[in-house]
């Protein structure tokens, strides 16, 4: 910046450089710093009718932190946002901001958005390193409330009905808190002892318990919870569930993967670390499948492994799910891309392990259901890349041992829990739902906003309802 | 932290805990699985339930040690902890919730081989507890690797105990005591429920399907979070690919296409696994597969 600095840009923001980071677990973006952080958040203009505001699914108050932030006051900003999240250093990492906040934002139309994200990160790990804690309720109501699942839904759930002075246990099926922030969303993009952990603690320290190693509708059903352990109300926000396969020949062949075990053995189980007994495939070539925020994950952990990775999507740049700075940062990396390409048949060799993926050539036809030009076969293009990994990452669908158990909770045909999208409201009495396991797979963001909704829906429910 | 309330060493490399974990206990049936990690850094690893005790809030395990993590796992004593313990996990046996009435017009035939005793042993007692007198054949290598045989005794009507070396009882495979009851001594059996070494499974269900005998199988395929999360323990029946963590882990055996699932194990487990995996996990395999002997 010389001179008259260019107030249409972001500050731009410090990162590992591509090629170090290629081949390590550390942090890719490096945040900003004090002085930072108050040059970008003087390009905001502080509108009246914030945009960004209704941009946000869980409706931070976006100008009043930035106006903190130019201040220096970062304490009273970090008080701003607790209001409305309290995952803050999660959701300034992963949050799609590009069609949330910052895609509303007026200086977004002549320049570049103002970049909320980075400011929110910023504001929450200074926070953090300089110990600021919410705080606990001084007493509580007695009610007690069990959250299934301590993902993003059921950790935000947790804390607003902390908040508001109830018991809440959280129920977790894994060794480790944290749901997808733990097992699916890699180090290199979200620290796990550094940010997830501490904000984990920081639920805890409203007052919320967490109880590992119970998985609800095995351990222990949701009618035995509100029957037998006093649970006045419930609220499953238990995640996206099985994964799925393309059921094409040779997927059962050793060395292909699910996204999520891939992942869970990296993430959760740290397989990447030498001192955990957990082992991964040391893959040289690995074909990753799909194109969403999971695919760019699996495809730049395998790289930091040390393989060559080719994500294989079957429509266009254009239509790439994953966030915008990932498919940036993949790129960046050396992930090469082979769009418009479609998976035909994996390839064994004498041992069943992989050897190579059959696929064919694809381009765009008329527009689906789902709005994206519906990708078709080109005839007689079919050829081969050679691998000896493939990682399917091509979404989930929901695991049934929660419906299957628990009298009187319903279920849509894709099998997904219905439930009220304003209180999470399900077709059971005292039980609300939210997050991947009502929606389908979506955004951490997503199921913060439901766990939000749910907190309400429940305290109004449970304020409603007269002692017993 | 859940305690290990007693540990014994039951033959060579075999070994049963006793482990404090009241959830479990309450709500275990035969037929379904634990996942156990020892510490921090270990794998999380899949057993089957041996024996539970819904009182004082227990469930026996019993595991062989064949790799780093079960290794350590044999050290431990009465009075230390395993870190996690999470179940149960899986599907109840289907005899579990039938109708009484109609389980006892059939006749059962339990086969288990080598370690599979321990997870057949709690559905031999349920029959028992339930009245129902079922026959039982036992198979090992050789006399010292067999386990539970005296509780089995208890449990089931008939037992028949074969090794392959004729160290004890009958000489031969269980497929030999199976073809003896049913070919020369003429029983019928309604169901077979097999636990074994998958290679086992195998042969007794080509040679119930001969038999005409519907037979039940038991998997046990490499896992990771054993909820159905990672798809890892995928397996073929029939023509569709099941998770045996939340559509198992039992099976009907004559559909389970076991030539896949032993290359599936193979990834970890045999001679040429071990030499594939050196290669191809290269520096990041430091043992703790629970199969290749690890960092040895």
């Amino acid at each position: 910046m010389e001179g008259k600095r260019d107030m249409m840009k972001k500050v731009p923001v410090r990162e590992q450089d591509p090629k170090v980071r290629a081949a390590n677990f550390k942090e890719v973006c490096l945040g900003y710093n004090e002085i930072e952080a108050v040059a970008e958040a003087e390009r905001c203009l502080n509108c009246k009718n914030a945009k960004c505001v209704a941009g946000c699914p869980v409706s931070i108050d976006i100008p009043a932190f930035i106006q903190e932030v130019k201040a220096g006051n970062f304490k009273g900003a970090a008080e701003v946002i607790a209001k409305s999240s309290a995952l803050p250093a999660v959701c300034g990492r992963v949050c799609p901001q590009e069609t949330q906040c910052e895609g509303q934002c007026v200086r977004g139309i002549k320049g570049e958005a103002v970049s909320i994200g980075k400011l929110e990160r910023f504001v929450a790990d200074w926070s953090r390193e300089h110990g600021f804690v919410p705080a606990a309720p001084e007493k509580t109501n007695g009610k007690k409330v069990a959250v299934i699942g301590s993902g993003p839904a059921g950790l935000t759930c947790a804390g607003d009905l902390a908040k508001l002075g109830y018991e809440v246990t959280i129920f977790e099926a894994l060794h480790e808190p944290g749901g997808v922030l733990t097992y699916g969303i890699p180090e290199f993009r979200l620290p796990k002892d550094g940010v997830v952990q501490p904000e984990i603690d920081n639920v805890r320290k409203l007052g919320v318990t967490i109880e590992t190693n119970v998985v609800i509708g095995k351990s222990v059903t949701i009618d035995e919870l509100m029957e037998e352990e006093g649970f006045q109300a419930v609220f499953i926000g238990s995640g996206a569930g099985l994964p799925k396969f393309m059921g094409i020949p040779g997927e059962n062949a050793n060395g292909v993967f699910s996204a999520n075990e891939y992942l869970t053995r990296s993430n959760l189980m740290k397989a990447f670390r030498e001192d955990y007994d957990t082992p991964i495939m040391d893959a040289k070539k690995v074909v990753v499948v799909g194109g969403g925020n999971v695919a760019m994950d699996a495809a730049r952990t395998a790289l930091r492994l040390g393989a060559e990775v080719h994500i294989v999507y079957r429509r266009s740049e254009k239509e790439l799910p994953a966030r915008a700075e990932e498919v940036h940062h993949a790129k960046e990396e050396g992930i090469i891309f082979d769009l418009l390409t479609n998976p035909a048949e994996i390839l064994t060799d004498e041992n069943g392990w992989v050897k190579g993926i059959i696929c064919r050539r694809m381009e765009l036809g008329e527009p689906d259901e789902s709005g994206r030009r519906r990708p078709v076969e080109v005839a007689g293009s079919e050829f081969e890349i050679e691998a000896d990994t493939v990682i399917m990452a091509l979404g989930t669908s929901p695991n049934p041992l929660i419906s299957n158990t628990t009298k009187g909770l319903e279920i849509n045909r894709w099998k997904c829990i219905i439930a009220d999208e304003n209180n999470g409201k399900t077709t059971k009495e005292g039980v609300y739902a939210g997050g991947d396991a009502v929606t389908g797979a979506a955004t951490v963001i997503l199921a913060m906003e439901a766990g939000r909704a749910g907190a309400r829906g429940i305290d109004e429910y449970l304020s409603g309802k007269t002692e017993s | 932290m859940y305690q290990i309330v007693k540990a014994e060493k039951l033959a060579d490399k075999i070994y049963l805990c006793v482990v404090e974990a009241p959830r479990v206990a309450r709500s275990c049936e035969p037929g379904e699985f634990v996942i156990v990690k020892m510490d921090e850094e270990g794998e999380r690893i899949p057993l089957t339930i041996c024996d539970f005790d819904r009182e004082k809030g227990t469930v026996t395990i019993v595991f062989q040690t064949v790799g780093a993590s079960t290794e350590k796992m044999a050290s431990l004593k009465a009075g230390d902890a395993f870190r996690d313990f999470v179940g149960p996990l899986g599907n109840p046996s289907d005899f579990v919730k039938e109708d009484l009435e109609s389980l006892k017009q059939k006749k059962y035939l339990f086969v288990a081989g080598g370690v599979g005793a321990a997870p057949v042993y709690p559905q031999v007692k349920w029959m028992k507890e339930h009245g129902i007198d079922a026959d039982v054949i036992v198979g090992s290598k050789t006399k010292d690797l067999l386990i539970l045989t005296k509780e089995m005794e208890e449990a089931a009507g008939n037992l028949y105990i074969t090794t392959d070396d004729g160290s004890f009882g009958n000489k031969g495979m269980v497929t030999s005591v199976i073809e003896e009851l049913v070919e020369k001594q003429g029983k019928h059996y309604d169901v077979c429920v097999a636990i074994g070494p998958m290679i086992m499974m195998k042969f007794v269900c080509l040679l119930t399907k001969k038999l005409e005998i519907p037979t039940i199988v038991s998997l046990n395929p490499i896992m990771v979070d054993g909820t159905g999360m990672c798809g890892a323990c995928r397996v073929t029946v029939g023509d569709k690919v099941k998770f045996a963590c939340v559509d198992g882990p039992e099976f009907d055996g004559h559909l389970v296409n076991f030539d896949e699932a032993m290359k599936r194990q193979q990834m970890y487990k045999t001679q040429e696994g071990r030499a594939m995996l050196r290669l191809k996990e290269g520096d990041t395999h430091h043992g703790g597969c629970g199969h290749c002997g690890g960092d040895e």
